[in-house]
This record gives C-alpha cells, sequence and structure tokens, in this order.
C-alpha cells in the first residue's frame, strides 16, 4: 500500500532539509528577540515585555506588523534588479548553512536502517564551497544599493561590498591556516580530528593551537555580516540606512533574515572550525548537537554583545585596519601554522 | 540523469550568453554573465571536478564580476550610443547583420567539425576518484607546475600596479 | 555518462557566441564580457578532456587561466576608466585616430 513513497532514508533526509530551514527561520527570530533584550539590559531598561512571557512572541509580532506594510518601489528604479536584490542576499545566507555539520548520525530512535549524518550534505569542498556562498551574497547588497536610484543607497551599497571584499581575504586565510592543520577541506573531517584530550581532560580543540587565528576569523566574520563595530554602511546617523534605505515591508524583512541568517552561519563554522563543533564532555554523542547549539549560543551572544558595547569604526578606519593590520596578521598566522605543520609533522 | 542535467545548464549557459551580447543594459549583461558563470559551475560539477566548480565561483562569479560591476556603477555606462560621425557604414546595421550571419557560419562549421570526432565515452580504467581529489590538485600545482604557479603570481603583482597606475585620476 | 562530444560542442558554440560579441558590440565593456565567456569555453575543454583521459592537469590548467583573466580584466577595466575619463564614451569607434 504505501511502496509509492518514496525510500526512507530520502524522506528522512528531506524532513532533515525541513527542519534545517525552519531552525534557521526561528534563529532569526530568536536573534531579533535576543537582540533586543541584551541590548536593553545594557542600556539598562527592560526591553521588550509585553508580547508574551517576557517578551518572547515580540519578533513574530515584528513580522505581522512587516507584513500589513505597502510595498514600495522608487519610481526610477531599476525593477527586475530592485525585486532580485533581497532574493540573492536571502538565497545565499540559507545556502552557505547547507554544508554544516551539526551532530553524529542518527538513526531517528531506531527508525530508519542506516544512520544518516545530521547534516544536508557534505562535499570534499566545503570550507570552500561556504566561502563561493559568502562571496555570492555581496551581490545582493551591490545591487540593492545600485537598483535603488538613490544616493544614500548607492553609498551605502558601494561601501558595504567594497567592505566585505576586504575582509573575506583575511577571513580566507584564517580558514586556510585550519585547513593545514586538519589536512581536508570537509567540516565533518575537521571536527572529528579535534576529538579527544590532552592530558585527561583539555579538549583538543583548534582555539588553544590557533587563538590568533580564532580572533582573525571572528573579527572577519562580524566585518562580513555588516554588524557593528564594522557597520558603517548602515549607520542610521550617517548614512539614513544604507543600501536598504528604499526598501520597506517584506523586503527589508528579508535583508534583515540574511543578516541574521550569515550571523548564525559565521557562529556555526567558527564553531565547526575552532571550537570542537559538537563535542563535548558529558553528553553521548548522539545528543552532540545540543553541545553544537550551546556554543553558537555564545558565539552570538558574543556578536550582540559587542554591538551594543564597541562604537563604531569610521569607513576609512575600518579600511585601514583591514587592509593594513588583519591581512597582514592572517599570513603571519598562516606562515606560522605552516612552518610549525612541517616541523612537527 | 546526468544527461537531463547537463543539458538543464548547458541550455541556461548558452541562453545566457546569447542575453549578455545580445541585449542593451550593461548591468544586466554583467548579471546575466554571473548566471552563465553559474551554469558552467554546475558543469565542472558534473565533471567530478567540485574544486574547480568552487574556485570559478570565488574567483570568476565572486571577484572579478564584482570589480566589473563597480566599474559599470562608477562610469554609469549608458546603452550604446550611435557611431561618432565620419565612421565607414560596416559598423551600422547592415554590418552587424553580416556579422551575425557570419558568426552563425562560424558556430555551425565548429559544431559540424566536432560533432563528428569520434570519441565517446571515457578511456579504460578512468575514474571519478582520479580527478576530483584537491590533494592531488595542490600536488600538482606545486610540484610539476611550479613555474607556472611561480610566472602566475609575478603577473599578478604586475596587473595590480598596472591597474592603480593605469586608473589615477591626473593630478594638475 | 555525458559523451565527451557533448561538452566539445558546447564550449565551442560558447566561443563562438563570445567571438561574436567581441566583434559585434559597441560598447567596451560587453566587449571584455565576451573576452571572459571564451576564456570560460576554453576552461570547459580543459576541465572536460582532463576528465576524459583521468588527469588533474586539466584543472590544473583552468587554475591558471582563472588567474590570468582576472589579471586581464583588471588591466582592461583600469583602461577603460582612463579612456572614458577622456572622451565621456565606451563606443570604440570614438578612439580610431591615433591622437589621444
Amino acid at each position: 500500500m504505501l511502496n509509492w513513497l518514496p525510500p526512507p532514508e530520502i524522506i528522512a533526509q528531506l524532513g532533515l532539509i525541513f527542519v534545517i530551514f525552519n531552525m534557521l527561520v526561528l534563529s532569526a527570530a530568536f536573534m531579533v528577540w535576543m537582540e533586543r533584550k541584551v541590548c536593553a539590559y545594557i542600556q539598562d531598561r527592560s526591553g521588550p515585555n509585553r508580547v508574551g512571557f517576557e517578551g518572547v512572541l515580540q519578533p513574530f509580532a515584528d513580522v505581522i506588523k512587516l507584513l500589513f506594510k505597502e510595498q514600495l518601489k522608487p519610481k526610477a528604479a531599476d525593477t527586475v534588479l530592485f525585486a532580485i536584490a533581497p532574493i540573492v542576499s536571502t538565497a545565499a545566507a540559507f545556502a552557505a548553512f547547507s554544508v554544516v555539520p551539526f551532530g553524529t548520525e542518527t538513526t531517528l530512535f531506531g527508525l530508519l536502517d542506516r544512520p544518516i549524518p545530521l547534516e544536508i550534505t557534505d562535499v570534499n569542498v566545503a570550507v570552500l564551497v561556504i566561502f563561493a556562498i559568502t562571496s555570492m551574497g555581496i551581490y545582493g547588497i551591490v545591487l540593492a544599493g545600485w537598483s535603488s536610484n538613490s544616493k544614500y543607497s548607492l553609498l551605502g551599497g558601494l561601501r558595504s561590498s567594497a567592505q566585505m571584499i576586504s575582509y573575506e581575504l583575511s577571513y580566507g586565510l584564517a580558514m586556510a591556516a585550519v585547513i593545514m592543520m586538519a589536512g581536508s577541506l570537509s567540516l565533518r573531517e575537521i571536527v572529528t580530528n579535534q576529538s579527544g584530550y590532552w592530558l585527561g581532560f583539555i579538549p583538543r580543540w583548534y582555539i588553544l593551537l590557533q587563538p590568533l587565528g580564532f580572533f582573525i576569523y571572528l573579527t572577519a566574520g562580524v566585518a562580513e555580516t555588516n554588524r557593528a563595530p564594522f557597520d558603517f554602511p548602515e549607520a542610521e546617523q550617517e548614512l539614513v540606512a544604507g543600501y536598504h534605505t528604499e526598501y520597506s515591508s517584506m523586503s527589508f524583512a528579508m535583508f534583515f533574515l540574511a543578516e541574521y541568517v550569515n550571523m548564525v552561519t559565521v557562529s556555526a563554522v567558527a564553531t565547526s572550525l575552532y571550537l570542537g563543533g559538537w563535542l563535548g564532555p558529558f553528553l553521548p554523542d548522539w545528543l552532540g548537537w545540543i553541545w553544537f547549539l550551546v556554543k553558537v549560543f555564545l558565539i552570538l551572544f558574543f556578536y550582540v554583545w559587542m554591538r551594543w558595547t564597541l562604537p563604531r569604526y569610521r569607513y576609512d578606519q575600518l579600511m585601514e585596519f583591514g587592509w593594513k593590520w588583519l591581512l597582514p596578521l592572517a599570513v603571519l598566522n598562516l606562515f606560522v601554522t605552516a612552518a610549525v605543520v612541517l616541523l612537527v609533522g | 540523469m546526468d544527461v537531463l542535467a547537463f543539458y538543464a545548464f548547458a541550455a541556461i549557459a548558452v541562453i545566457a550568453s546569447l542575453l549578455v551580447i545580445g541585449q542593451g543594459n550593461p548591468m544586466h549583461s554583467v548579471m546575466l554573465l554571473i548566471v552563465s558563470f553559474g551554469a558552467l559551475a554546475g558543469l565542472y560539477v558534473l565533471l567530478d571536478a567540485p574544486f574547480t566548480a568552487v574556485t570559478q565561483i570565488i574567483v570568476y562569479a565572486g571577484a572579478i564580476m564584482v570589480l566589473f560591476l563597480f566599474v559599470v556603477m562608477l562610469l554609469n555606462v549608458p546603452r550604446e550610443e550611435p557611431a561618432p560621425p565620419g565612421v565607414s557604414t560596416l559598423l551600422g546595421p547592415t554590418g552587424m547583420r553580416i556579422g551575425a550571419v557570419l558568426s552563425l557560419l562560424l558556430a555551425g562549421e565548429m559544431l559540424w567539425a566536432l560533432g563528428r570526432i569520434g570519441i565517446g565515452w571515457f578511456s579504460q580504467g578512468v575514474t571519478a576518484a582520479s580527478v576530483s581529489s584537491v590533494a592531488l590538485i595542490g600536488s600538482g600545482i606545486f610540484t610539476r607546475h611550479a613555474f607556472a604557479f611561480e610566472a602566475t603570481s609575478v603577473l599578478i603583482l604586475v596587473a595590480m600596479l598596472g591597474a592603480v597606475v593605469l586608473a589615477r585620476r591626473e593630478h594638475f | 555518462m555525458v559523451p565527451l562530444n557533448y561538452y566539445l560542442v558546447l564550449s565551442g558554440l560558447l566561443f563562438a557566441i563570445g567571438t561574436a560579441g567581441v566583434f559585434l558590440r559597441r560598447n567596451l565593456i560587453t566587449v571584455l564580457l565576451s573576452i571572459e565567456i571564451m576564456l570560460n569555453a576554453v576552461n570547459l575543454t580543459f576541465v572536460a578532456v582532463g576528465r576524459y583521459r583521468g588527469s588533474v592537469d586539466g584543472q590544473i590548467i583552468t587554475f591558471f587561466v582563472m588567474t590570468v583573466a582576472a589579471a586581464e580584466a583588471a588591466v582592461g577595466l583600469a583602461l577603460i576608466i582612463a579612456l572614458f575619463r577622456h572622451r565621456e564614451t565606451l563606443n570604440p569607434d570614438a578612439f580610431t585616430a591615433l591622437k589621444w
């Protein structure tokens, strides 16, 4: 009777993709709430506390409000590119998460014959796939800035994309150092190389071997996602709203969704590369995804904390920092890692 | 299944390239070329070359095209302008039509010639694993092709310097 | 399995399209874009024949072709910027006289 259904592995894989997609969207909603609460407590006030318990339903209220707004388009805007820009941003943000592993294999409590690994897919060039899709995300911003046909948008779009391509270099070089130590481009193999302990209790995570690399990666990641202190292109005080000035309603919501999902992706990749992914002390192997969520949450909290504590960089200081300080540091990190790998073997 | 995917990617690549040279707005041309590069990256994945596919996206679609986009936005390139006066008639619409016919002839000749090559399937003993490993590519670049690698790095340095000098505004 | 012919035919077609673009278009940016199309067609040939012969050399050469294309695009665009500053047009027919 049920043999017109596809085999159970395919259903499980499709279900996994569905779950991951929804988790990303819900994590963006969770980030909206966490940002407003943490910002409020840093500023000594209480934040949203009317909608739901402690304001948890606030992001959903925001989405409903945005859905009811009117969709505007400037008269002289390039129609096709204006419509495509938020789609490109959001698609790139979600697609980058497709090679991130967040747990070991699972059999869904024995329902499946063979276990499936907890990720959408794992190619043997996974790290480069993430890098490539992040580069494609730049087009969303450039197109948004150009097609709006407005001064603030154009300036914001150009500055933002120039910043992103500058910090991409340090991003890639920090990843290259980890790849050299792990000997593989696949994220799942990099995480499994970090299992085990030194002296019985110190985990073999790469952050202990590459603290400078972790700092460079996280700084470049913050600059890539256009978050403070590198968010000059979106600065409300200087540029109205930068590249998304002319967007309203759901297009605006899609840009924000793309930004938060990019933050989640950078945090997830940082966890896999430096913090040991799903490996952790007390939980059994098949519950490793809990450790993964905890570590990603810590990095996201650090992101939000940085935004509301540090002042913003001016644009020329930002570019100078990226080219004159971060890039030489990343190259130095790569050289030292290569020398150590060669000598120690 | 593979053949279907090949036809899909090939159709996208050809149609996008035709639109790049066929339609007027340079901004749209650049975006269509990015679509064509994406289709080619898909073809590389079909050819068991995932490293080349990803490098294509990173280098071509992610860096070179951003450079093109910046220049198009900087110069605010208009659609094609009419030729300045005093230029020969072969560059007008008649010239375009003759040129299009000649290009079709070129395409027809190449397709006829390439279709007659008797190559079908792959050589004996060739598996996907022999070309898809990144370690093999790396060891090949740094041992057999080491001179080309070093020469390319000097080339990029010279190109960078040249671009900076050529695009500088004259100070009076 | 897709025969090698198919890839060679597709590559030839893309190369012809690129050549048509270089000769027929009267806008310097589109001419440079057509050159990129031609370089991509050549890359496709290299990777296809490399897979056919089971050798990674095909992919290694594409690596170098991409680098050369990047260098050439950078210098070409810098030249276009300099030319545009002088004549305010991107039509190559405006640059027919040897006088600057």
